[in-house]
């Protein structure tokens, strides 16, 4: 069981101060939905829940482990609005090296980007694939790794309802494994036990 | 280690599929060498006085060119995150790319160094402690260079920034390595050079990983 809390969290960004005070928390199997319109802070949220950005003041812990300690970052999978792909390496190499980076579990890389759709891809260049193709090659980590409380930012852009279909059903599988998931998205989810935070 | 080994392979494969990256450093080097006897003069006196100052200089500024990429195709297509946030280690993962930038950028000059060495009319003992000067101090400035690259992570054409934070923490390494190759064309011993770029090496093996893990998590805040 894992529990996300997140107390008076304050984010400022230059002279602008995007939330103050946020607070929520989230236990196995629940799914929040960051909403709200350009600019108020969606992805700054996300990047401080990762440890990536620091919040002007609050507090973040997943199963009372603070952010930046070894247990919090292992507990979290993290995927932004850049692709996470090097376009010099194959899909396999750049998804090894990220389930790498994020766990260090024995990985079925092939089944995975099978997966998403990406069956004979393997040894393709990701400068060669199309925008679609290189979300669903970073989401394909989906399948792969063993973090309990996954930040996924924009995870739908560039998919196409296929793709959606197949991404929603695993952030759905992770959920009743008792898994957590905040994704930013501006689209319609169809998941289930979703909360959604307005900003 | 695991990440550290993985890293290393990345890079290194990385960098050979696109060989413009080590190919640059090393031509300017080989070019701008092969220029200074047109320049200055093809006699070999004033050409072997000068070779230590010639050959320093131009690796230091060949390892210059090459820094900026340390980072920032990391950070512009969002592995430098991933690694950032990474339970593993940051200073481990850092050190890694170091190492790859030196097999890759550094260790050909070394290489080349006794031919052009030669050019410059460098006898044998001047060239093999050219050569060892090069092995021994080439790693600091890859090191001391992450440090720079990692506070110049994502601004815009900040190559001259680069070589203002970083040329004046390569003066000492310069002093040292052109006077020990001075001091050896005059037959004087070289030890206490050596040992101060020695020093260097280990001072920066021990705290750059650490000081670039913190200056880049500073940066992409």
């Amino acid at each position: 069981m894992s529990k996300l809390i997140v107390s008076d969290l304050t984010c400022q960004r230059g002279y602008n101060e995007l939330f103050s005070n946020l607070s929520f928390e989230l236990n196995s199997g629940e799914i929040l939905k960051i909403s709200g319109a350009n600019g108020s802070g969606k992805t700054s949220l996300l990047k401080i829940l990762a440890g990536l950005n620091s919040a002007e003041s609050g507090k973040l812990s997943i199963n009372n482990n603070k952010v930046g300690s070894y247990d919090y970052q292992s507990d979290i999978f993290y995927l932004g609005h850049l692709p996470a792909l090097s376009p010099e390496l194959h899909c396999k190499e750049n998804l090894d090296y990220l389930t790498q980076l994020n766990t260090s579990s024995n990985q079925a890389l092939d089944e995975a980007l099978t997966n998403v759709g990406l069956k004979n891809f393997e040894y393709e260049y990701a400068a060669n694939l199309s925008a679609g193709q290189k979300r669903r090659v970073v989401l394909s980590a989906l399948f792969i790794t063993q973090a309990k409380v996954w930040l996924l930012d924009e995870p739908f852009t560039a998919l196409d309802s296929d793709g959606i279909n197949v991404i929603e059903a695993q952030i759905t599988r992770h959920c009743n494994n008792n898994g957590i998931c905040v994704l930013t998205t501006h689209q319609e989810c169809n998941l289930p036990r979703l909360r959604i935070l307005t900003l | 280690m695991n990440i550290f080994n993985k890293t290393l392979t990345r890079d290194l494969k990385m960098s050979l599929r696109n060989p413009s990256s080590f190919l640059n450093p090393l031509l300017f080097f080989v070019i701008a060498i092969s220029l200074f006897p047109i320049a200055i003069s093809p006699e070999s006196h004033t050409l072997s006085n000068i070779a230590p100052g010639i050959v320093w200089v131009t690796c230091m500024l060949s390892v210059l060119l090459s820094l900026n990429a340390l980072f920032h195709y990391d950070y512009d297509n969002g592995v430098l995150e991933q690694m950032v946030i990474s339970h593993h280690s940051l200073p481990l993962i850092l050190l890694a790319k170091t190492i790859a930038h030196w097999l890759l950028t550094c260790l050909p000059i070394i290489l080349l160094s006794p031919l052009l060495g030669m050019t410059l009319f460098l006898d044998a003992k001047s060239i093999y402690v050219l050569m060892l000067t090069l092995l021994l101090a080439t790693p600091s400035l890859s090191l001391i260079g992450s440090i720079g690259a990692s506070l110049i992570v994502g601004i815009k054409n900040s190559g001259m920034l680069l070589s203002l934070l970083i040329l004046p923490l390569y003066i000492p390494i310069l002093i040292f390595a052109t006077s020990a190759v001075s001091q050896s064309q005059l037959n004087l011993p070289i030890n206490g050079q050596l040992y101060f770029l020695a020093t260097i090496l280990l001072i920066s093996l021990m705290t750059s990983p650490f000081v670039s893990a913190l200056a880049l998590k500073t940066s992409l805040d």
